[in-house]
């Protein structure tokens, strides 16, 4: 198998239909899985909580709670009972399917094809490598963005928002396309930051297994071999602050548009 | 890797996992997170009470121990003077009473002196007349010479 086609057949998703009717099955499975693993978890702990002395798991959740409700607390103004959950389910959510990442390239795509006995098989195991996953998430947030922009500002207020932001009212072509492009910037840094991290995060993985899989050959694979494992160590510990970094990223920023919808002009 | 129906899962999925989250995780765990944070403001601002009552306490019980000192020394001081004051009584009854023996004693003394003077000076007054009568062989009539008698008495 050659170079290009190992990374193509790498980031080709296991997918059934054609054109826009299609589905992107791994994409699927996986971030479903992911969150049913939330929700099975939160929902094993809400069986047992304790009041008084928490025990180990339920001090870790409890400082993930405390992170996010500080960040939405320092970033949000006034009280909005949604953005706090919704925070939470983004930053655990997108922190999980990124963390798909750090393991090993080739093992569950190998493990499904062993499965399948399918030789062939794909198997794109990251869901925030599919462009569709980060895209969806920015969705709900936009949707969010627009509707809490018309329940504070009202809709005269939001119509005001293009027409006379930002620079006032005798520039109200230029002010809203300027105010559109703001606004569907937002959905679009979203999306496009998190999946471009993460799917070239990827591709750097696998770059650095292509070292040891198709350069070495014979005595050579001595060296390349520890290289490998080497690169592949300290990309993987660099990846692992990405992950955090780009899922505590994408919370902060939901946070903030929020509140800036939720702002009176 | 171009957009298409994964999409609209993604987005039902997502919105899905908001929903159970806030059910499952961030609601009963926020609310009792709260509670205890509530719990630990009240312990905290019970305990600060407590602090202040039992300062409180220290100084009524301060107050109460100086008071019942005072009033210690005060009994004692009393007790002492009062002590002093019976003992002075004693005294001066003591001396009266004294007094009072040595007076009688002196008066007896003196009684019985006197006694014995007039009994000394009727037996001497005897004793002259009947040695006059003797030497004058005579009887003496007492009642005539009674002046003689009676200053010679005296005389003794």
């Amino acid at each position: 198998m050659g170079t290009v086609e190992y990374i193509q057949h790498h980031l080709t998703n296991n997918h059934i239909g054609e054109g826009f009717w299609t589905f992107n099955l791994d994409t699927i499975v996986v971030s479903f899985l992911l969150g049913a693993l939330i929700v099975l978890v939160a929902a094993r702990l809400g069986k047992q909580l304790e009041s008084g002395t928490p025990g180990g798991f339920q001090n870790f959740v409890e400082s993930i709670l405390d992170f996010v409700s500080t960040n939405v607390r320092d970033a949000f103004p006034g009280h909005n009972p949604l953005i706090a959950p919704l925070a939470l389910t983004i930053f655990v959510w997108v922190w999980l399917m990124n963390f798909m990442d750090l393991i090993p390239v080739d093992l569950l795509p190998y493990l499904f094809q062993l499965v399948t006995g399918d030789s062939h098989a794909y198997l794109k195991v990251v869901p925030t490598t599919d462009l569709n996953t980060t895209l969806a998430m920015a969705a709900v947030v936009f949707g969010l963005i627009l509707y809490y922009n018309i329940k504070c500002k009202g809709l005269l207020g939001f119509i005001k928002m293009f027409l006379f932001h930002p620079f006032g009212k005798f520039f109200v072509p230029v002010n809203v396309v300027m105010t559109f492009i703001e606004e569907v910037s937002k959905p679009l840094s979203l999306a496009l930051r998190l999946f471009g991290n993460m799917f070239a995060g990827e591709l750097v993985f696998l770059l650095i297994a292509l070292i040891g899989g198709t350069l070495a050959v014979g005595a050579a694979a001595l060296f390349w071999a520890p290289l490998q494992a080497i690169l592949d160590l300290a990309w993987l510990i660099f990846h692992l602050l990405v992950i955090t970094l780009q899922a505590f990223i994408f919370m902060v920023l939901t946070i903030v548009y929020l509140g800036m919808a939720h702002e009176e002009h | 890797m171009s957009i298409n129906a994964t999409l609209l899962i993604q987005i039902i999925a997502f919105l899905l996992l908001i929903w159970f989250v806030n059910k499952v995780l961030w609601g009963p765990l926020s609310k009792l997170m709260e509670d205890r944070q509530k719990k630990i403001n009240d312990g905290l601002s019970a305990a600060e009470k407590g602090k202040h009552e039992l300062e409180l306490a220290e100084k009524r019980a301060k107050d109460v121990l100086k008071d019942a000192k005072l009033q210690a020394q005060n009994v004692l001081s009393q007790a002492e003077k009062r002590g002093s004051e019976i003992v002075e009584d004693a005294k001066v009854k003591a001396v009266e009473e004294a007094d009072r023996i040595k007076a009688s004693a002196q008066a007896e003394l003196e009684q019985e002196v006197s006694r014995a003077r007039e009994e000394l000076r009727k037996e001497i007054s005897s004793l002259v007349v009947s040695g006059a009568e003797k030497i004058l062989n005579k009887e003496v009539d007492a009642a005539v010479h009674n002046d003689m008698l009676d200053t010679l008495v005296k005389s003794i």
